[in-house]
């Protein structure tokens, strides 16, 4: 996984309300045994017309967020089916950064998973970004994991939180399962145990 | 003396493998579920990086969300879902798991599956790339959906990295009316949480109206706490769960068992255990629900009316309710008793079970589907299948104008297909009623199994407690 440090790019608003993953990315497109090239399906019913021409009006069509790199988005973001297509969608996409007053806890998971940070921030703080983001391709936002700061297109700055763990992780692009290994140890010494306590389990 | 728990509480400290300075744990997984849709990846990774499937007899696969519901015995037509489903074959070979694989008696959607077999037990945790596992803490496991990396983590080490969940308790009392289900009361919480309500927590039900519940009930309702928002659903194990469980092909046998129940004894939450946030909920007063809007919490009664964006003020809501009666063409303040269907779908990890496709017979018994409605029932898997034609009930489905199905996820999320057409309207039991998830323009309305027959067969929705 890319290291993750700090991105300065256009913010796209979608303020919409429980943005699920199958708007996010529709089955159709969960027939894939690939992890790759989902960008292009990324919000694909609201997106494209059945004929598979581009809707204008959506936002990610139009010129000046056609390379947003954050998110930013109405409340419970990412509710729905775990499906880990959706941050695959979006990080094929470009997005980087969703900001968001809350998420879906799977979605929430699998963004960190595959280098995307989620933040959740207060109402008035999300307002304020989502004007900013409305202002388009003049108005980029710099988000820094290292200070865990958003700073705006007019100078303020919002501080916010992530999992001191979670963190390392996105900074260092570690692989989960590398690290888990480590502790291999643990988990024989658990399995041991187990097997007299529960052998049934 | 060790300080009060919940069953979460429990379950969760006899699984902690390690624990971090900040409170991260590494949680030990007892059984992993996997299915078509979710694994290829994980497969994949565990391929590229050389490393293996640690605990192969903790993994179950089955395939479920592409296999086709009619004519399955000609195999899959379409070239993605079989090159799909064939990879998950050829994965569990690979790499020593079990496979059920589609033409087995035992196979079906992953949820239904695994309690069948007795795979699924209580006091384990049990995870799937997929977000209805929650339906299997109907039967005291800790059970949740993962993303893809996860089931890659999982595959190869047999654990997961885990905050610990809040705890939270719903309280249903009361009896339930008739005709008033499991499916009214999860749909009645989640219309009074909300479809974040549940965000950070693991819920926990308990009351009179749980306890009375069969245990297909029980798998209702934690199917869907997911669609609160929650991480987990769970319900304590009592006398109807180990009946449940006994004598299944992997249920543990002779003193293993004795073991075990006196083990799941233990599990109840603690008298006077600590919950960061109590809902509660009168069952007595419940009347069957049908959802008007691309939400699961989008609930009313059957008695209602369609809601008006006019009477909300806060402009956020007001546009996601307009939003929705837009895609759902429907009209303000419309009684929901007039709104007409077009199809049913009955089945689905929620309500795709041999009590619900027995509660859906009985009431079309000697009726016939309204001549605008294609109704379809697919059983949950193929012992619920065999178990309904063996009670003919497959007969009076069929009687009655109903089409009988192979067991599979279906039109739930119509990957295979089975899928409603650009502005079709659905009477479905299934759990979602998102945009587009039954096919793109198809319009969703949730409802228990009961109301999803009653409107097939009236053409429109009604009240199943006046349905003579
Ligand atoms: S039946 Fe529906 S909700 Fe259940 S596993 Fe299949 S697709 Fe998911």
């Amino acid at each position: 996984m890319d290291k993750f440090e700090k991105v300065d790019g256009v913010a796209a608003p979608l303020p919409i309300l429980n943005i699920d993953t199958d708007m996010i990315i529709p089955k159709q497109f969960l027939k894939t045994i690939k992890r790759t090239g989902l960008g292009v399906n990324l919000f694909d019913e609201m997106r494209y017309t059945k004929d598979g021409a581009e809707i204008p009006e959506f936002v990610l069509n139009q010129p000046a967020y056609r390379n947003a790199q954050i998110l930013v988005a109405g409340d419970n973001f990412g509710c729905g089916s775990s499906r880990e297509h959706a941050p695959w969608a979006l990080a094929d996409f470009g997005i980087k950064v969703i900001i968001s007053t809350s998420f879906a806890d799977i979605f929430y998971n699998n963004c960190f998973k595959n280098g995307i940070l989620p933040i959740a921030l207060p109402q008035a703080d999300v307002d304020k970004l989502m004007e900013d983001a409305e202002r388009g391709a003049n108005a980029t936002v710099s988000v820094d994991l290292v200070s865990q700061e958003i700073h705006g297109p007019d100078g303020g700055v919002i501080k916010f939180e992530v999992d001191a763990f979670r963190k390392h992780c996105l900074l260092e692009g570690l692989d989960d399962v590398g690290l888990t290994l480590q502790k291999e140890a643990s988990i024989n010494a658990f399995e041991e145990k187990l097997a007299v306590s529960q052998p049934w389990a | 003396m060790t300080a009060p728990r919940t069953i979460y509480d429990k379950i969760w400290d006899a699984h902690v493998v390690d624990q971090q300075e900040d409170g991260t744990c590494l949680l030990y997984i007892d059984r992993h579920l996997v299915h078509e849709v979710t694994s290829p990846q994980a497969f994949e990774g565990l391929r590229m990086s050389g490393r293996t499937v640690r605990a192969p007899k903790r993994t179950l696969c089955v395939a479920d969300h592409n296999v086709p519901t009619e004519g399955r015995a000609r195999g899959i037509e379409n070239p993605e879902s079989r090159l799909q489903v064939e990879t998950l074959e050829a994965n569990a070979k690979e790499f020593g798991v079990e496979y059920l694989e589609m033409l087995d008696i035992r196979q079906g959607v992953v949820h239904i599956v695994g309690p069948e077999q007795g795979f699924t037990l209580p006091g384990t945790t049990i995870v799937c790339g997929d977000s209805h596992t929650s339906t299997h803490g109907a039967f005291g496991s800790l059970a949740h959906g993962i993303g893809t990396s996860e089931v890659e983590h999982v595959l190869s080490t047999q654990t997961l990295i885990q905050s610990k969940a809040k705890n939270m308790l719903i309280q249903v009392d009361g009896e339930l009316p008739d005709h008033v289900t499991a499916k009214d009361i999860i749909l009645a919480i989640i219309g009074k949480i909300g479809t974040a309500g549940g965000t950070g927590y693991v819920m926990e039900y308990a009351g009179e109206a749980i306890r009375s519940l069969s245990i297909e009930g029980r798998m209702t309702v934690c199917n869907m706490s997911i669609e609160g928002g929650a991480r987990a659903g769970l319900i304590a194990p009592d006398e109807k769960t180990f009946e449940y469980f006994k004598g299944r092909p992997r249920s543990p046998k002779g003193a293993d068992w004795d073991k075990a129940v006196a083990y799941w004894r233990t599990l109840p939450s603690d008298e006077g255990a600590h919950y960061d946030k109590i809902i509660k909920l009168d069952a007595s007063d419940l009347p069957p629900l049908v959802t008007w809007g691309t939400s699961p919490e989008n609930v009313i009664s059957i008695e209602g009316n369609v809601p008006d964006p006019k009477d909300i003020t806060d402009a956020a809501k007001k546009a996601a309710v307009e939003r929705s009666l837009a895609y759902m063409g429907l009209e303000a303040n419309t009684p929901m008793t007039e709104i007409k269907i077009d199809r049913a779908f009955i089945g689905s990890c929620t309500n795709g079970r041999i009590e619900d496709i027995r509660e859906v017979a009985k009431l079309v018994k000697g009726r016939k589907v309204s001549d605008h409605v294609s109704a379809m029932v697919v059983p949950g898997s193929g012992l619920v299948k065999a178990q309904a034609e063996e009670e003919g009930l497959d007969k009076i489905l069929i009687e009655a104008g109903f089409d009988w199905r192979e067991p599979g996820c279906s039109m739930c999320l119509a990957m295979n297909d089975d899928k409603l057409k650009d502005g079709e309207r659905c009477a479905s039991t299934s759990n979602r009623n998102f945009e587009g998830r039954q096919g793109r323009g198809g319009r969703t309305h949730l409802v228990s199994p009961e109301m999803a027959a009653a409107a097939a067969i009236a053409g429109h929705f009604v009240d199943v407690r006046d349905f003579d």
